[in-house]
C-alpha cells in the first residue's frame, strides 16, 4: 500500500520533476553541440579532402578544381571584378531575373491553381493538356525564349516563370481541391459569397499547400535564371559558369556555384520568414524538428 | 400524393403544431438518392416527412448511416431533395437561408482565424461593418464563456472550447432555425453535459426552432420536445414521440427522473430494432 503510493507519487513531487526538466535542457544542448561539431567536421573532412587529394596528384585539379583555387578565384572575382564586369552585378542580374520571374510564375500559378481547383469542368477538360505540358522538361524552352525573346533579361524571367508556374500550379490546384468540405459548407450556411468564399475560405485553406511550394520553387526560379543565362546572355552567374566552362576553368564553375548556394540559402531563409508569417495560425510543429 | 394523408394526422396530433397554422420547416415525402462513384443509386433518407412547430426543439436519432445529416442538408438548402418538398417558413428552400443556423458534427471553425474572427465570421459576410461586427462577436464570446481567449487560434483551444467558439458563430447570426447534427458527439460525457445546458439555455433565450440530429437517445430525450425516430437507411420516419418533461431542464439530473426513464424504454423499444439491423448490416459488409 505504502509503496504503491509512493511510486504514484514520484512524477508530481516538485524537486523531481525539476530535476528531469534540468537533465533534459542540459540533454538538448550537448545533443545541439554534438550535432554542430559532426557538421563542421564533416565539411573539414570534404574540404580538406579535396583539397589533399588534388595537392599530392591523386585528383586532377585541371578538371576537379581545388578548394584553394576556388577561394582565389572567389577573391579575384571579388577584388578584380569578372570578365563580365563587377561581381555584385552579375548576382544583381541573375537575383533580378529570378526574382521576377518567380513573383510572375506564383501570381499565375496561384490564380490558375485556384480558378481550375473550384472549376471541375474547365479541370477535366484541360486536364490532358496540363499532364502533357507537366511531362516535358520545361528547360528545352530556354533556347526557344532566347530566339524569342532576345540576350536579355527578359528570355531568362520567362524560363524562371515557367518553371515555377507549374509546381505552384499543382500544389495550389491540390491545395484547393484538399478544402475540407465542412468548412466550406459552414462559410456558406453563414453568408459567404462566392468571391468570398475564394479569399476568406479557399485560398487561406490553401495557403500551406502554396507555401510548401514556395521552397522548392524558388530553387526553380535560380535554375531558370542560370540555365536562361547559359543558352544566351551578356551578364549573370550562368554566363559566369558558361565562361568558365569554356575556359577549362573549373575553380570558376564551383565558385559561381558557391555563389548560387549562399543566395538560394539566403533566400530559402527569406521564404521561412514569409511562411511563418502567413501561417502564423497552424500548430507549430516546425519549430520541433531540428533543422 | 395519397400517401401523404396519414402524415397530416400525424401531424395534427403533435401538440402546438396545429394552433400555429403553419410550420418553420416542414418536409413532404423528402427523397434524397446519391449516384454512387461506382455508378449506382443509393438512397439516403426515403419519404421524410417532418413538421417542426415556430419555437420547437425536434430530436432526430436514428443509428448510424439513416441519413441524418442528409435531412439537415435538405433544410439547410445546402441539397435538395431528389423528390417531394421540403419548406422553411411556409416557403420551398431555394438555396441557402439567411435565417438558418448550422452547428457541424466536425469542427467546422476556421482554422486560420483567431476565436473573435471566428466568430464575426457571419456578420462580417453578411455585410456589417468590420468594428461593429468585431464588438458584437466580443459579447458573444462572452455569453459562451470564451473572454480572454479573443486572440487564440482554434489549435490552442480544446474541444470543448472550439464548439463554444461554434456555438457563438451560429448563434450570433441569430437563426430562427438553428440545425445541429451530433454537435457534442466528439466530446467527453462531462463537457457534453455541459455543454448540452448551455444550449438549452441559449435555445430558451432565443426561442430558435431547432433540429438536433443524434444518435444518443439520452441526450434527445433531455433537450427536446420531441424525439423523432428514424429507421436505419434508407432513412424514413419511424414513430414521433412527444417529451413532456418539464422546462427548463437539468440535463445532469433529469436523467434519474421516472418520466425519463420511462419514455426512454418507450422509444428505445421502437430504436432497438432499427440499431440491430443497421448493425447486422454493417457486419455483413465487413464479412463480404
Amino acid at each position: 500500500m505504502n509503496v504503491l503510493s509512493n511510486q504514484a507519487n514520484v512524477p508530481i513531487t516538485a524537486p523531481e520533476s525539476e530535476e528531469v526538466s534540468v537533465d533534459t535542457i542540459r540533454a538538448r544542448r550537448r545533443r545541439r553541440i554534438l550535432v554542430n561539431s559532426l557538421r563542421v567536421l564533416i565539411l573539414v573532412v570534404f574540404i580538406g579532402g579535396w583539397q589533399f587529394t588534388t595537392s599530392v596528384g591523386i585528383v586532377d585539379p585541371f578538371f576537379w578544381g581545388q578548394p584553394s583555387g576556388i577561394w582565389n578565384q572567389l577573391v579575384t572575382w571579388v577584388t578584380h571584378g569578372t570578365a563580365q564586369g563587377p561581381l555584385w552585378q552579375q548576382i544583381a542580374v541573375t537575383l533580378e531575373e529570378a526574382v521576377i520571374g518567380f513573383v510572375i510564375g506564383v501570381f499565375f500559378g496561384v490564380i490558375f491553381g485556384v480558378v481550375l481547383g473550384r472549376n471541375r469542368f474547365l479541370a477535366d477538360v484541360l486536364s490532358p493538356y496540363i499532364k502533357a505540358a507537366n511531362a516535358i522538361p520545361r528547360v528545352t524552352l530556354a533556347p526557344l525564349f532566347v530566339i524569342a525573346l532576345g540576350l536579355g533579361s527578359q528570355s531568362k524571367i520567362a524560363l524562371a516563370a515557367v518553371l515555377v508556374f507549374f509546381i505552384v500550379f499543382f500544389n495550389a490546384f491540390q491545395g484547393v481541391r484538399e478544402v475540407d468540405r465542412n468548412l466550406l459548407a459552414n462559410a456558406r450556411i453563414l453568408g459567404a459569397s462566392q468571391r468570398r468564399l475564394s479569399t476568406e475560405v479557399i485560398i487561406p485553406s490553401a495557403m500551406s499547400w502554396i507555401l510548401a511550394s514556395l521552397h522548392i520553387s524558388f530553387s526553380f526560379a535560380l535554375v531558370g535564371a542560370v540555365v536562361g543565362e547559359y543558352i544566351g546572355a551578356t551578364q549573370g552567374l550562368g554566363l559566369m559558369i558558361q565562361y568558365a566552362g569554356t575556359t577549362f576553368n573549373a575553380n570558376g564553375v564551383f565558385a559561381a556555384m558557391v555563389i548560387l548556394a549562399v543566395v538560394a540559402l539566403t533566400t530559402e531563409v527569406l521564404v521561412t520568414a514569409l511562411e511563418n508569417r502567413l501561417i502564423r495560425w497552424r500548430p507549430n510543429t516546425a519549430g520541433e524538428v531540428t533543422v | 400524393m395519397n400517401n401523404h394523408l396519414p402524415m397530416q394526422d400525424e401531424l395534427t396530433s403533435t401538440q402546438n403544431a396545429s394552433s400555429l397554422g403553419t410550420y418553420s420547416i416542414e418536409l413532404r415525402g423528402a427523397t434524397k438518392r446519391f449516384l454512387t462513384p461506382s455508378g449506382k443509386v443509393f438512397t439516403a433518407i426515403r419519404d421524410i416527412n417532418m413538421a417542426v412547430a415556430p419555437g420547437e426543439f425536434v430530436a432526430v436519432v436514428g443509428p448510424t448511416g439513416s441519413g441524418k445529416s442528409t435531412t439537415l442538408g435538405l433544410i439547410s438548402g445546402l441539397e435538395q431533395p431528389s423528390e417531394g418538398s421540403v419548406k422553411v417558413m411556409g416557403k420551398p428552400v431555394q438555396g441557402i437561408d439567411q435565417r438558418i443556423g448550422y452547428v457541424f458534427q466536425a469542427d467546422a471553425v476556421f482554422p486560420w482565424k483567431n476565436v473573435l474572427n471566428n466568430v464575426a465570421t457571419g456578420p462580417r459576410f453578411r455585410g456589417q461593418p468590420k468594428a461593429q461586427a468585431l464588438e458584437h462577436a466580443r459579447d458573444w464570446i462572452a455569453r459562451v464563456g470564451l473572454s480572454g481567449f479573443e486572440d487564440r487560434y482554434p489549435h490552442q483551444l480544446s474541444g470543448g472550447m472550439r464548439k463554444r467558439v461554434a456555438l457563438a458563430q451560429t448563434f450570433i447570426n441569430k437563426p430562427q432555425i438553428l440545425l445541429m447534427d451530433e454537435p457534442f458527439s466528439a466530446l467527453d460525457v462531462q463537457t457534453r453535459t455541459m455543454m448540452e445546458d448551455e444550449l438549452l439555455q441559449l435555445w430558451s433565450s432565443h426561442s430558435a426552432s431547432v433540429v438536433f440530429v443524434t444518435h444518443d437517445l439520452e441526450e434527445a430525450i433531455s433537450l427536446a420536445d420531441r424525439v423523432c425516430v428514424i429507421t436505419s437507411g434508407p432513412g424514413t420516419v419511424k414513430g414521433i414521440y412527444t417529451i413532456d418533461l418539464p422546462r427548463p431542464r437539468k440535463v445532469a439530473e433529469i436523467r434519474f427522473e421516472p418520466r425519463f426513464i420511462q419514455l426512454y424504454h418507450q422509444i428505445w423499444e421502437d430504436l432497438r430494432d432499427e440499431v440491430v439491423i443497421s448493425y447486422e448490416r454493417a457486419k455483413q459488409k465487413g464479412a463480404h
